[in-house]
Formats: C-alpha cells, sequence, structure tokens
C-alpha cells in the first residue's frame, strides 16, 4: 500500500506543472469557456427563453442590431458614463494619491477612512445614494439649497441623471485608482528628483517632466483594471435608475440584460454581450499597447 | 509662516477626503435610526430620537437573518473553493510561467457577467438548480476564482527558488514543499486573496439577482428587493443596509493595507 501511494506521489511529482493546475483549469473551463461558447453559439439563433428550441438564424441579430436605436443610445451612454467617470477617477485618484505620499500626522487615519467606500456592498450604498438624491426628500437638494444653489432634479432629469451616476461612481471607486497609484509613486526612484532639485526644477516642473512620464504606464494600469469594472456597471445602474428616466442612462450593458431577463430574448440578448465583450477588449488592447508605448524618459 | 500654509492645506485635504465617506455611511444609519415618516420628512431631520425599531423589524419581518446566512454560506463556500484550488494553479503558473492559464482568467475578467449568466439560468433551469446553494455557488466561483489567482501569482513569483530547491534536495515532494515551505511563506497573500474573495462574493448582486429565489436570497438581493414591495421602505433599506455594509467595511477596515498591496501587484508588475 506504502509502495502503491509512493509511486502515485512519484507520478504526481514529476508532471506537477499539469497537475498543480488541472483542476482549477477544468473548474474554470466549466463555469467560463463553456458557457462563453453557448453564448456566442445563442448569437446564431432566435430563441425565447421558456418557448420551444434555438432557431439557427445566422447572422441575422447582428444584422438588426445595427438598426436598433437602443443600441446606439446604449452605446452613448456607455461612452458618456464611463468616459467621464473614468477621466474622473484618473484625475483625482493621481490627485489624491500625490497628496497622500507626503506623510502627515494622521495621514494613517484618513487613508483608512477614505478608502471605506472601496469594499461597501454596491448595491446597498446606491439605495443610499438614491434616498440622498431624491428630489423631493433627498438630503442632496437640502445641501444645495442651505448654501444658495438651486435644487436639483439628480437623476430624475435626462440631463442630470449621468453626472448623478459619475458622482456615485467617482465617490465609490475614486478609492482604488488612489491605492494603486499610491503604490506606484512610492516605487518611483530617487534620483531624477535629486538631479532635478539640483538643477532648480520647481514642483510644477518636477511633477510635469519626471513623476508624470515615470507614473505614466501605473495609471494607465490602474485604468485599465478599473474600466473592467466601470464599462460592465451593473448594481449601480440597476439599483439607481434602472437605465432612466426613459433610456437616459441605458448603458449597452444594461440594454443586453434587460433584453435577455426582461424580453427573454436568449439569442439577440447574447449578441448584445459580445459587442459589449468586444468594447472592453478593444479598450484594454489599446490602452495595453500606449502603456507599452511609454517614452524611455 | 509657509509651514502653516502647508499643514492647514493638509487638514483642509484631509477633511475634504473624508467627509464625502463618512457623510454616506453616517446617513446609511441615520435612515436605519430614523422612523418611516422621519425618513420622508423634508427638510432632512439631522437631530432625531433614535430607534431601533427598523433593525428588529428588519430581522422579524422580512427574515433578514436568513439572507445572512446564505450570503455568509455562499461567500464562504466560494471562497474556500477557490483557494483550494487556485492556490497550486496560481503556484504553477508562478513557477512554470504558464501564461496560457493566466489568459483563461484574463478573458474570466473581460467577459460581461451577463454573458455567464444567461447560460447557467437555461443551464441550471433545465438541471432544476435555480435557488439552491450549487447554482449561487458555482456562478460566484467566476469571480472569485480568477481573483483568487491573479493575486496569488503575484505572490508566489516573489518567493524565491532556492527555497524550493533547498526542500526538494531534503527529500520533500513537491507536495510537501508546497503545503510546508511555499505555503506560510505566502500566508499574507492567502490572507488578503481569502477576504477580497469573500467581500466580492458578498457583494455580487446579479448572479443572485436572476439564480437564487427564496430559498437562497443573499443579502444584495434581499435589500433590494425592499423597493419592490409596493412602496419603497426606506428606514428599512437603512437598517438593512447597515447591517450588509458594516461587516465587509469592518473586514476591508482592519487588513486594508494587504488589499492594497495585493490590489497592486498585479497592476505594478508588467
Amino acid at each position: 500500500m506504502k509502495n502503491v501511494l509512493a509511486s502515485i506521489s512519484r507520478f504526481v511529482d514529476r508532471r506537477q506543472p499539469f497537475f498543480f493546475p488541472a483542476p482549477a483549469v477544468a473548474i474554470l473551463f466549466l463555469i467560463v469557456i463553456l458557457p462563453i461558447v453557448f453564448n456566442l453559439y445563442l448569437t446564431f439563433t432566435k430563441w425565447t427563453i421558456g418557448l420551444g428550441q434555438p432557431r439557427f438564424i445566422g447572422f441575422d441579430n447582428f444584422v438588426e442590431l445595427f438598426g436598433d436605436e437602443r443600441v446606439w443610445n446604449g452605446v452613448k451612454v456607455m461612452v458618456y458614463f464611463s468616459g467621464a467617470s473614468l477621466a474622473l477617477e484618473l484625475a483625482l485618484g493621481l490627485a489624491i494619491a500625490l497628496y497622500f505620499n507626503r506623510a502627515f500626522k494622521g495621514s494613517e487615519l484618513v487613508q483608512a477612512i477614505y478608502i471605506i467606500p472601496f469594499a461597501a456592498t454596491p448595491v446597498a450604498v446606491a439605495l443610499i445614494w438614491r434616498i440622498m438624491l431624491n428630489p423631493e426628500i433627498g438630503v442632496m437638494n437640502y445641501l444645495l439649497t442651505s448654501v444658495g444653489l438651486p435644487p436639483s432634479l439628480w437623476v430624475s432629469s435626462e440631463h442630470m441623471v449621468i453626472p448623478s451616476l459619475v458622482m456615485v461612481d467617482v465617490w465609490k471607486w475614486t478609492p482604488m485608482i488612489t491605492l494603486i497609484v499610491l503604490a506606484g509613486l512610492k516605487s518611483l526612484p530617487s534620483d531624477p528628483y535629486e538631479a532635478a532639485r539640483l538643477d532648480g526644477a520647481n514642483a510644477l516642473q518636477i511633477f510635469w517632466y519626471i513623476t508624470l512620464p515615470l507614473i505614466r504606464p501605473v495609471l494607465i494600469a490602474a485604468l485599465m483594471l478599473r474600466s473592467l469594472d466601470n464599462l460592465k456597471e451593473f448594481d449601480m445602474l440597476y439599483t439607481i435608475t434602472q437605465g432612466g428616466p426613459g433610456i437616459a442612462s441605458e448603458t449597452l450593458y444594461l440594454y443586453s440584460y434587460n433584453v435577455g431577463f426582461n424580453f427573454f430574448k436568449a439569442g439577440y440578448g447574447s449578441a448584445l454581450m459580445v459587442v459589449v465583450f468586444l468594447i472592453v477588449l478593444v479598450f484594454n488592447i489599446l490602452m495595453n499597447r500606449l502603456r507599452h508605448d511609454t517614452p524611455a524618459l | 509662516m509657509i509651514k502653516n500654509v502647508k499643514a492647514l492645506l493638509f487638514y483642509a485635504g484631509a477633511f475634504a477626503l473624508c467627509v464625502p465617506p463618512l457623510f454616506v455611511f453616517a446617513w446609511m444609519i441615520m435612515t436605519g435610526l430614523k422612523t418611516g415618516i422621519q425618513n420622508i420628512s423634508y427638510p432632512p431631520e439631522f437631530l432625531f430620537t433614535p430607534t431601533l425599531e427598523n433593525f428588529r423589524a428588519v430581522f422579524q419581518q422580512y427574515n433578514f437573518f436568513r439572507y445572512l446566512m446564505n450570503s455568509l454560506i455562499i461567500a464562504t463556500l466560494a471562497t474556500a473553493i477557490s483557494l483550494v484550488l487556485g492556490l497550486p494553479a496560481a503556484y504553477s503558473i508562478a513557477k512554470y510561467r504558464q501564461n496560457k492559464i493566466g489568459l483563461i482568467i484574463l478573458v474570466a475578467r473581460m467577459t460581461p457577467f451577463v454573458s455567464y449568466l444567461l447560460p447557467w439560468y437555461i443551464i441550471f433551469r433545465y438541471l432544476k438548480l435555480i435557488d439552491t446553494y450549487t447554482a449561487l455557488t458555482v456562478t460566484h466561483l467566476i469571480i472569485t476564482m480568477p481573483m483568487v489567482i491573479w493575486l496569488m501569482v503575484s505572490f508566489f513569483e516573489s518567493i524565491p527558488a532556492e527555497l524550493e530547491d533547498a526542500a526538494m534536495i531534503d527529500g520533500c515532494s513537491c507536495w510537501q514543499s508546497f503545503l510546508r515551505i511555499v505555503l506560510p511563506l505566502v500566508r499574507n497573500g492567502i490572507a488578503t486573496s481569502a477576504i477580497m474573495s469573500f467581500i466580492f462574493s458578498w457583494n455580487q448582486f446579479l448572479f443572485s439577482l436572476i439564480l437564487s429565489g427564496p430559498k437562497t436570497k443573499t443579502v444584495p438581493v434581499a435589500v433590494y428587493n425592499f423597493i419592490s414591495y409596493g412602496k419603497i421602505d426606506w428606514a428599512g433599506i437603512g437598517a438593512a443596509a447597515t447591517l450588509i455594509v458594516l461587516p465587509v467595511s469592518v473586514f476591508a477596515f482592519f487588513v486594508r493595507k494587504s488589499i492594497v498591496q495585493g490590489l497592486t501587484m498585479g497592476a505594478l508588475k508588467d
């Protein structure tokens, strides 16, 4: 018995590169790759979930997509929401990281408080934001009017809905960018700074000509990491507006969910999801290229 | 003089950074401690006599304890399975530079969750597994397993290879050296990825929204359903949200340093 065990152990030992990752890869194949393949198959079919069988229709779903106004609306909303929130999160995240990069008394505590929203359950805090943004009873309008500003309709207005959602997204996710950039700042070499100071460069010049080029790859990495979730933002949009008012905040991703789970159109919904995936993919490929094109200092 | 101005600016910055998170959290807790009528009165009341009535109602009327248990069970199962399967995989990816497996992780991260949800919904409906812990744990693995592997690869990469070679020469099998030498060295990483995995499973909304039911509803779905009971129960939402958010926030607060490390190790390397 002991011999058998020993020989099994030797067998596994010699094939460690296979046996160590095999169970995880098998599971990932089952839970990730298989559904993706199934999803791709569905894109070529017309099928209402629960009614009959999928019917093969070739590329019709992709053709339909081009004539669908809600698809174009979804792309527009997605570009507006993600463009604004990612840009703001990156800019603020960098500024706040620079701020934290200088030690001061109590900075540990400030940092700990500042990053709280990052781990908070998105649906729960989104509901609280929904109360706060309510135009009639919400505290946000109370705060606005108490400093003499006019009240806003926030998420009830077609024009204010995206800026309001961007505000919530920035509140929740800027800490993540800050944490990544801050770690990047702490690992920068000190030589260029000493040289610049000897040459009499001022703080702004040092930031523009030394810090920014050096931190650029980390900034782009943080942007990519954040974009993976931001382009597929669901919880907050679904909780606060459900895409409304009308379809003013319905991103392509939210629309694909609605097609799949409210209209039960499996084929067309799958086609939309493939488009969302392609957008995420192309964005990340472009960003990755930008990251590696960083000119040497 | 200039030094004082600088100090003042720093503390003004600290104030500006602390107010938004603290205000929203305070508002959440206050909403939970106000009565239903106080919650819809305008101007909003900042000073009031707190009541624990909402918390009692959340547990008694909405059966919230059950949902907390559901979330706890699913997040624990998903995290445990992700660690057991993910740790050896991450180790192997780091040691043998198996970038192709890394590619699967990347695909898993990039694919919209709805793309998994639709096939899984169809399959689970067919297998009559909707509203079971199995369905929810399996789908949560889609998030937690890539996360554990992705985080752990960078931790394993920081271990010098000589250490293991020494263990091997001393007659350890690769399992032994993995379990006795390597894993204890990365226990910080394991703690980080376990916590991150737990938090993200606990916070997961989309999969549970479709695949759970009365028996297995998790807390994010339970609190969301406070809206769909005809009229919106803001007081109940405040109390429930507090109960959901506080555990993960406290959790994150105590391990924030290792979360930073976990978050950044992946992003800082090329």
